[in-house]
């Protein structure tokens, strides 16, 4: 892990690189997070991956009821040779969950980011297949999003055994 | 019914003669009356059929989840299900004839399983193995679907997962269902008639007790109503007692 200062130093760097792209830096428990500017991910991934972060380990959505912007993609990069890892945070609004793809950067994202479409709404912009990946085609709605609700069938015991499935009795 | 023992002949040799001269067609009148009653069982067609199959089961080789070992195990040495003659496991469904669902099933992988039970071939049944497939259990949520809503259960094995004894009694249950008479509600299947809850009368019961309409698939109306076909049988033997 990059300890406070390194964390900040690549802040200052990649503001000196890309205008505006970071927001705020967090450093919690060992972690190092920068929050990014949804609409800069791209060039922002650009500038670690030439920095050294050459494989990202991990991309997943995260929703923040009821902090807005609710929905988070949560980038986890890994520098394999000095063996330190970084995470880019990017938010965004539920009514317009729009992000720039990085399948270009690594390919690795493609099935990563369908997953995060899939269960929270996020539109990559530039996927190549953005397809869901886990639920039905067909499928209604995002269901990992916290107001989406939990779901289930109602149990049959024996005061309602009559009511079969799908038969209205 | 009462079992009457008799004391095994002592001279075998005796009896193996015995069974030639019947097979010569020697033995005649009384001799070979008795020597029929004996020894020779008479049955129908259907329930030697039935007999056989419920001997002879062929699960299919189908896993879900966590539940799938525990199923695995029924054919290793502790409960060993090849006793009974169910350790073929076949790896198609064209040659199975009992699938058994072993875990939780998710609403993509629903058709799946329904289009492996479609290409089937008949007679077959299912079990239900688990809390997941049954009631969906802890992960009664979005993403899965109860196997009554997409298949004919047999036979609901709970736990979470069973133990493999657990599994093994659900497949006896479901061999006593295909040899003997199989009712069609599950509390005459499990000895459980008169366990029904009492509802309150405003659903629409007429007398003091319990409406038993609301039962109507499960527990007969009046006793003496019970099996028409059970009384149908017996008038016919007494018939063929009276001929």
């Amino acid at each position: 892990m990059p300890d406070p200062t390194e964390l900040e130093l690549t802040a200052q760097e990649l503001s000196e690189h890309e205008a505006e792209s970071v927001i705020e830096t967090e450093f919690h428990r060992g972690r190092a997070v920068l929050v990014v500017d949804p609409d800069k991910v791209r060039p922002v991934l650009s500038f670690l991956q030439g920095k050294g972060y050459t494989f990202l380990a991990s991309l997943h959505g995260v929703d923040y009821y009821p902090h807005e912007p609710r929905l988070g993609v949560l980038y986890e990069l890994l520098d394999m040779h000095r063996v330190e890892r970084i995470s880019v945070k990017a938010r965004v609004p539920t009514d317009a969950p729009r992000i720039d793809s990085v399948v270009e950067l690594f390919p690795g994202a493609e099935y990563p980011e369908r997953e995060v479409f899939d269960m929270f709404g996020v539109e990559f912009d530039g996927h190549p297949d953005l397809r869901r990946i886990l639920m039905p085609e067909d499928y209604e709605g995002f269901p990992q999003r916290r107001d989406f609700p939990v779901g289930g069938e109602p149990v049959l015991f024996t005061f309602n055994e009559q009511q079969s499935y799908g038969k209205d009795v | 019914m009462e079992i009457r023992r008799t004391a095994l002949p002592e001279n075998f040799r005796s009896r193996q003669l015995k069974a030639r001269e019947m097979l010569r067609g020697d033995l005649e009148g009384d001799d070979l009356e008795r020597y029929v009653q004996e020894r020779v069982v008479t049955t129908t067609v259907d329930r030697a059929v039935a007999w056989a199959r419920g001997n002879s089961f062929f699960p299919l080789t189908f896993g879900l989840a966590c539940c799938a070992i525990e199923m695995m195990s029924i054919v290793a040495a502790r409960v060993d299900i090849a006793r009974f003659g169910f350790e073929a496991f076949r790896a198609s469904p064209r040659q199975a004839d009992l699938i058994i669902l072993s875990g939780r099933v998710s609403i993509k992988m629903a058709p799946v399983i329904r289009r492996i039970w479609d290409q089937m071939l008949e007679p077959k049944w299912a079990i239900s193995m688990g809390a997941c497939c049954s009631s969906m259990g802890v992960f009664n949520n979005y993403a899965l679907v109860p196997a009554d809503k997409f298949l004919p259960i047999s036979v609901h094995v709970p736990g979470c997962p069973p133990r493999p004894e657990a599994l093994a009694h659900g497949i006896l249950r479901l061999r006593s269902q295909i040899q003997g008479h199989a009712p069609d509600g599950w509390r005459e299947r499990y000895d459980a008639e008169g366990t029904e809850e009492v509802l309150p009368r405003a659903l629409g019961g007429q007398g003091a007790g319990p409406d038993i309409s609301l039962f109507s698939g499960m527990a007969p109306a009046r006793p003496d109503q019970a099996r028409p076909d059970a009384e149908r049988a017996e008038g016919r033997r007494g018939d063929t007692a009276g001929a």
